[in-house]
């Protein structure tokens, strides 16, 4: 007899139930989320390498391709060093009012993207509070590259902020004070003290913000205006496409954004093994004391 | 409380309320301005003609459809994936995700290749008579994939922070594997689960790009809320599409409301004192 105590069976480990239980849920999530990404493959290779590539050096495709980096390019570290500069003011400091700025930043994630897209017509459209301004100075926001950009930092905007309040609440102000008292400037004490701690949560973020912008297609389609080889996203330039019975291009384009998945998921594994993503309860910030002993 | 030494405030606290309001605050009170511009009579005709209620009924029929079908498959995908070790299961635990990461348009037209019927999946259901593209079924798929890891994020924390004594005791009782389930462990789980559920559905209820591939979009039977905002946009109507939206905004605004009231109230009952 074995003198190690074996462990009580615990809820569920009947073998039986646990094995049909993987059952269903293995073939469920094979059908429901693999799937969809195998036949983006088999289907942008329907007819063949060659219209693959024709398709994706098409230059309706490359500017389209271009103009999503662009857009990331923009939107991506406006949005980190918002995100920074929220998470900065919100854990090292007491104000009042810091609830409602929390609760405020979270919106875009529960407001639809095409209200989002909406709401930007009603600030810079011609029908907007700043349209009828604009167009008399022919400054274009909408229907050009400011406003993509606009509505993919509305779509993001919690994206690094989130990453980074739970975690830089979680360790603190001692570190920083101290590097303050010791006479380091603010961003000394920024870079040296607090950026080496948050880095990872802070790519971890930056990444599924990257994710989200290159993706983004509801608030995009709606500021963008459609127009081809000018403000076609490449999630709007596959709407195009599909429904101009280019099927094989419009996958051949939606490959390109798988792999982009892929890869999102292959580092944000990497960077949860770094310790960046570990949730904590939003609720539980806001009920950590604010003020300390 | 004691002096803060740290600079700093007045910087990053004005980048942050700068960057809010332009970005965030801005376009929702201009939305918000623009619908209520609308004299009552007005806005009321829009949003509660026919074609809108249609659009709400088929929009918070189908999410709620697929949150019901997430609860039960997210909280196995959570349970599977913390209680029981197996060959894959790092691989299926990335893969959840795939939804977050998946451009929603990218989705749509894979769905729609799948679920079509001469796709994988259109052409076995239609054998048995089930349509699935272009009906509400459609969108009910569509918002399924697009808001399952919602669930399984939120339970698959609680599920591993769970005390196994507590099952232990439930065991020592006599409880059989579902009673100690269905008492024991559900309540503990229960806030996430209802803090991932109405996650879902606010998603589900704004969803867009995955959905109109696949939906149809027929007014009266398969056009979304989302879809039929947009619809009046290309008409040049932007009141309706302002009053419409604002129904969209304002169920948000609900959602998030109960949400963080679910929490606030979770956090009553296990942080203690």
């Amino acid at each position: 007899m074995s003198t190690l105590r074996r462990k009580p069976p615990r809820v569920g480990d009947n073998p039986l139930f646990r094995s049909l239980l993987i059952g269903i849920v293995l073939i469920l999530g094979a059908l429901l989320i693999l799937a969809p990404l195998i036949v983006i493959g088999v289907e942008a290779f329907r007819q063949g390498w060659k219209v693959y590539v024709a398709t994706l050096t098409n230059s309706d495709t490359r500017h389209a391709i271009m103009l999503t980096v662009i857009t990331a390019l923009i939107a991506v570290p406006l949005n980190t060093i918002f995100g920074v500069a929220a998470a900065w003011a919100i854990t090292k400091f007491d104000f009042r009012g810091k609830r409602l700025l929390l609760v405020v930043t979270e919106i875009p994630f529960s407001v639809s993207p095409i209200v989002a897209g909406v709401a930007y017509l009603f600030v810079y459209g011609l029908q907007g509070i700043f349209g009828p301004l604009l167009d008399a100075y022919d400054v274009k926001i909408l229907f050009a590259l400011p406003g993509i950009v606009l509505a993919s930092m509305f779509v993001t905007a919690p994206f690094v902020a989130r990453e980074l309040i739970p975690l830089m609440q979680a360790q603190g102000r001692d570190l920083e004070e101290a590097a303050t008292s010791l006479g380091a400037s603010g961003w000394r004490t920024f870079f040296s003290v607090t950026l080496p701690n948050v880095k990872w949560a802070m790519l971890y973020g930056v990444v599924l913000c990257n994710a989200r912008v290159m993706g983004e297609f509801g608030a995009v389609s709606i500021v963008s205006g459609n127009i081809r080889g000018q403000t076609n996203t490449l999630p709007l330039h596959i709407e195009l496409l599909y429904h101009d019975y280019q099927a094989a291009g419009a996958f051949a384009s939606a490959s390109i954004l798988a792999v982009i998945a892929v890869f999102t998921i292959i580092a944000k594994v990497a960077l949860e093994g770094r310790g960046a993503g570990r949730r904590v309860k939003p609720a539980a910030i806001l009920a950590t004391p604010e003020t300390r002993p | 409380m004691r002096r803060n030494v740290l600079p700093g405030l007045h910087l990053s606290l004005g980048i942050t309320l700068f960057y809010v309001g332009l970005i965030v605050v801005l376009p929702l009170a201009a939305l918000i301005f623009k619908a209520s511009s609308l004299g009552f009579a007005e806005y009321w005709t829009i949003v509660s003609s026919p074609r809108s209620i249609a659009s709400y009924r088929v929009t918070a029929l189908a999410a709620l459809a697929a949150t019901v079908f997430n609860l039960f498959f997210g909280l196995a995908l959570a349970w599977v994936l913390t209680r029981y070790r197996f060959p894959g299961r790092r691989l299926v635990d990335a893969m959840v995700d795939l939804p977050f990461a998946l451009p929603t348009a990218v989705a749509g037209i894979s769905l729609t290749a799948l679920f079509s019927a001469n796709g994988w999946f259109g052409s076995v259901l239609s054998d048995f008579g089930i349509k699935v593209a272009y009906t509400p079924l459609g969108i009910m798929i569509a918002m399924c994939f697009t808001s399952l890891p919602f669930i399984v994020r939120t339970v698959q924390p609680v599920l591993e922070d769970l005390d196994p004594a507590l099952e232990e005791a439930a065991q020592s009782l006599g409880g059989s594997d579902w009673t100690i389930f269905r008492t024991v462990i559900l309540p503990l789980l229960a806030p996430a689960l209802l803090a991932g559920t109405s996650l879902s559905f606010a998603r589900s209820l704004g969803e867009f790009g995955a959905i109109i591939f696949i939906a149809g979009n027929q007014p009266m039977s398969t056009e979304i809320t989302a879809l039929l905002i947009f619809i009046r946009l290309e008409e040049y109507d932007y009141q309706a599409a302002a009053a419409i939206a604002s129904v969209l905004l304002l169920t948000a605004f609900a959602m998030l409301a109960v949400t963080n009231w679910l929490q606030a109230r979770a956090l009553r009952y296990t942080v203690k004192g």
